[in-house]
């Protein structure tokens, strides 16, 4: 039984958004699993890791969402903190590898003996255990979230320039891990993993049971979100998106309130990270270039800024279209329709696909509902339903 | 020979004349052994010999032979014997130099030879053998009629210090009248005295005086290997010359980092000031900055080709081409995009962000394009290659051109705001925009103009980058992050915080490298300005009154 706090107010679509993550969740493993490759009906595993990939990013685009779409902060860096979760669950992965490695090493990863570490950096230990890493993805990126948005928000850097230190936060980590003496493995990350939880990471069922569990993630990440924007807090933070100084002077402590969306926001796309990397079979530095931070804003921007369904939407819409002409021979243009859909998007859609599908509804209801109320009239039948 | 100093004590004055003019005649005298005998039979041959005994210390007394003996093959000889082209047939006691062309030649007669014996073997050499060849070498080079092989050789002998020379150095610097060789060999007999065993101590001081005056990493390095088997006077003296060149040596590497530092700050400041301008005017973030700096610089590689290709000769007027023609191709693209995006997301700041990081995108993509994914060769004229030396740094042409170069431009745009009719209506639009459109100001005309000409600076900045960096279609973004950096610490609505926010991260950047490393030291700025905005959230030269509040 889902706590009442997550089911409150479950409006349609959410309703909808849950039943079909949770619907392909199943039913897309089972498919892989149980029905003889070549079958019309089966998924071929590349295409469960590709899903499984779009389940992260739409958990970082929900992330992104929640600062976004419903407080105002534009993170420019959000990239870094899903990396950051990433990083350590590609750590567990690493140790994991134990003396399989190349070099055999039962301690070291193969990198370490590659540039002669002597022995492994303090920062490594622990993460051989499970429960350590899984607690490292949640607690290194909101660590910095809040250390970062404790020294941001409480000095009032607000619009272009927190967009702006987000950004320079992102582009001084990819910095630092691409140098080899970091202890990350430098420029080509970590990679060539091999077990998680004693499964091997390339077959095929972790591979469904990774997706299974990154729409599982999805799900609780969704309703952690709409928790947040539809309760008492939920108001203040859109108070803050649409009016911060009024807000402030009405006597909310506006930067505690961004600091702890923020600090959450942080944590899920650290999750969204560590359920990335076993999928895609690689971390490295490049995760944290600003580009990429931006490009997961923009998924957020094509599906709706401010609606959590359309967030996700946004982020499988737009991934699908990169994987679809990235591949083909429309490669080359790529970049451009990449930049058209962030200028016709701010132009010409700023409500995104889902804001914008549920304005056009909302107005047609109205509508409706005043020629009801007209043609009602117009009969000389008393007042409109109050139920309506 | 300078006097000692000249009130300290007259023995030694009296003393030092006397070895002094003792010296001139034994050096009289051996000048005659080396100059005035020419090599006819004897000890030339008799050296040469020597090379064929394959016996280091008769190796070592071969070469102190043939460099004293004025034989015109002695250059030829030793220099081979450096390279390992001389070589000797045991048998016979013939030794055959093998010229860099291949040609071989009898060392004792210098008569072409077809091919070597079958035993000839190269002649050996050992550390101690190396050294006193580049000393021979030196030595037959200090009397080159040519003042820069001169002053290579006694740079030499000062490095080898090498006693052998001594005489050599002393007869070169008494008929020597070019005053920076004098000035080397001055140096180079210091340096002999210095590590010469019987010098005496007034010798030795008055040697470490000349080498104190060097100054330099070499002069720090001979002082250090003198060994503690001196006379204590001798000691102190090197102790307290070694001190004063490291503190020399210190000052020199700190005017270098300003240099350098200097250097970053005016391509920063190139950089950002268009980024400052508009986002000082209208609020907005310009992503595509970088992109309209990367279409400067193809600009710039575009004129060089028509150049190229049509007229060669005004290879050298290019970047004066150049500038005013990037100036108008970016400013151009900058007012399309003001009126085709910009104006469409005012009071949208963020959004304007993204709409513009897209419009970076295409505009990468259009370049990749057009000119291909790699770098494209764009060169330097005459007058920015090359490089001049200021006391112990090295400045290069092209980076002190570009300093001026963005200084200029710092001043006609301060000018331009200051004094032109548009310049007051960008900033009564910076200070209030709602009063200034109420005052009559055409706002949205003066945005577009804005946009152009922070754009126009961004292409007159890639002018300047395509001379020291690769042009490429990602040029832009290199120095996008950058800029927004100088923006934001300088502060916006004054062009005077872009200018300090610049040459203070650039001067930062450069005097971290050297302790941190250049990656750690760049890392180190980036968490310094987050940190800086925590307590100045609009920068160093912040706007004040209400006006800013949005």
């Amino acid at each position: 039984m889902t706590p009442h706090v997550l089911t409150r107010s479950l409006d349609r679509s959410a309703s909808i958004f849950i039943l079909v993550v949770a619907g392909l969740g199943l039913l897309i493993p089972l498919s892989n699993l149980l029905l003889p490759a070549g079958s019309m009906l089966q998924v071929p595993t590349y295409l469960v890791a590709l899903f499984g990939k779009y389940a992260c990013y739409a958990i970082l685009a929900l992330s992104i969402d929640l600062i976004w779409g419903y407080c105002g902060i534009l993170s420019l860096g959000h990239g870094a903190f899903f990396a950051l979760g990433g990083y350590a669950m590609g750590m567990y992965l690493m140790r994991q590898i134990g003396s399989r490695g190349v070099y055999g090493n039962p301690i070291l990863p193969d990198f370490m003996v590659f540039l002669n570490y002597p022995e492994l950096p303090w920062y490594w230990h622990g993460f051989d255990m499970f429960w350590f890493a899984a607690l490292m993805v949640i607690l290194v990126p909101g660590l910095l979230a809040f250390c970062f948005g404790w020294l941001a928000f409480r000095s009032r850097v607000t619009g272009v320039y927190l967009s702006i230190i987000t950004q320079a936060m992102t582009y001084a980590l990819l910095l630092a891990f691409f140098r080899n003496d970091f202890g990350f493995g430098g420029n080509n990350g970590l990679t060539d993993f091999k077990d998680i939880l004693g499964f091997n990471v390339q077959a095929d069922g972790t591979r469904a049971a990774l997706f299974a569990l990154s729409c599982l993630a999805l799900i609780l990440a969704f309703l952690i979100c709409r928790a947040v924007v539809t309760s008492k807090l939920g108001k203040v933070l859109i108070a803050i998106r649409d009016a911060e100084s009024r807000t402030r002077f009405l006597g909310y402590r506006v930067e505690s309130y961004k600091l702890f969306v923020f600090t959450l926001s942080a944590c899920m796309a650290g999750v969204a990270g560590a359920l990335y990397v076993p999928q895609v079979g690689i971390i490295n530095p490049s995760e944290f270039a600003p580009g990429n931070s931006i490009e997961a804003v923009i998924w957020v921007a094509v599906g709706g800024r401010g609606t959590l369904v359309g967030a996700a939407l946004g982020a499988v819409v737009v991934n699908y279209a990169k994987t679809y002409f990235t591949s083909g021979p429309l490669a080359p243009y790529w970049l451009f329709m990449l930049g058209a859909l962030f200028i016709l998007v701010t132009l010409l859609l700023p409500k995104g696909i889902v804001g914008t599908f549920s304005a056009w509804r909302e107005s047609r209801k109205a509508t409706e509902k005043a020629n009801a109320e007209s043609a009602a009239r117009e009969d000389g039948v008393g007042e409109p339903n109050p139920a309506e | 020979m300078p006097p000692p100093s000249p009130h300290s004590c007259r023995g030694r004055i009296v003393s030092a004349n006397f070895l002094d003019r003792l010296r001139a005649v034994l050096l009289a005298i051996l000048l005659t052994a080396a100059f005035a005998v020419p090599a006819l039979a004897g000890p030339f041959e008799d050296a040469i010999a020597k090379f064929a005994n394959d016996d280091f210390s008769d190796t070592d007394e071969a070469i102190g032979a043939v460099a004293v003996s004025g034989n015109p093959l002695a250059f030829p000889i030793i220099s081979a014997l450096q390279e390992g082209r001389l070589s000797a047939d045991p048998d016979t006691r013939k030794v055959f130099v093998t010229g860099s062309d291949g040609k071989i030649i009898d060392a004792a007669t210098g008569a072409a030879v077809d091919k070597l014996p079958d035993n000839a073997a190269a002649v050996r050499l050992n550390n101690r053998l190396r050294r006193a060849v580049e000393a021979a070498l030196g030595g037959l080079t200090l009397l080159s009629p040519d003042p820069a092989k001169r002053i290579a050789a006694a740079q030499s002998v000062f490095k080898s210090h090498e006693e052998s020379a001594l005489a050599t150095i002393d007869s070169a610097l008494a008929k020597e009248t070019n005053k920076t060789a004098k000035a080397a060999f001055a140096e180079a007999r210091a340096a002999i005295l210095l590590y010469k065993s019987d010098a005496t101590e007034i010798e030795k001081l008055e040697a470490i005086a000349v080498v104190k005056a060097r100054g330099d990493q070499e002069a720090m390095a001979l002082l250090t290997g003198l060994g503690s088997d001196v006379p204590p006077n001798v000691a102190r003296a090197a102790a307290s010359a070694i001190a004063s060149i490291q503190s020399n040596l210190a000052m020199w590497s700190m005017v270098q980092n300003a240099w350098y530092g200097l250097s970053l700050g005016s391509v920063l400041l190139l950089a950002a000031i268009g980024l400052a301008i508009t986002f000082g005017v209208m609020g907005v973030i310009n992503m595509a900055h970088g992109e309209m700096v990367m279409l400067g610089a193809y600009t710039t590689f575009v004129v060089q080709e028509v150049i190229r290709t049509r007229y060669p000769g005004l290879f050298d007027y290019s970047l004066l081409i150049a500038v005013p023609l990037a100036f108008l191709v970016a400013g151009a693209i900058g007012v399309l995009i003001e009126r085709g995006i910009i104006r469409f997301l005012y009071g949208r700041p963020l959004e304007t962000l993204l709409a513009t990081w897209g419009l970076s995108l295409v505009l990468q993509q259009a370049v990749r394009t057009m000119f291909g994914p790699t770098n494209r060769e764009v060169g330097n004229p005459s007058w920015m290659s090359g490089a001049f030396e200021l006391g112990q740094i090295t400045i290069t042409y092209n980076r002190l051109w570009i300093l001026c170069f963005t200084l200029a431009v710092f001043v006609i745009l301060l000018a331009m705001l200051r004094y032109t009719a548009l310049g007051l209506e960008m900033r009564a639009v910076t200070q209030n925009r709602r009063m200034a459109a109420s005052m009559g100001i055409a706002t949205s005309r003066v945005d577009a103009l804005t946009f152009g000409l922070g754009s126009g600076i961004a292409g007159i900045a890639g002018v300047a980058l395509s001379q020291i960096d690769n042009v490429s279609p990602n040029l832009g973004q290199s120095y996008i992050i950058d800029s927004f950096m100088v923006v934001v610490f300088g502060g916006v609505g004054n062009l005077w915080g872009t200018l300090v926010g610049a040459f203070t991260l650039g001067i930062a950047n450069k005097f971290l490298e050297p302790v941190a490393g250049a990656v750690l030291g760049k890392i180190a700025i980036l968490v310094l300005i987050i940190l800086f905005i925590q307590k100045r959230p609009r920068g160093l030269f912040a706007l004040k009154g209400r006006a800013v509040e949005a």
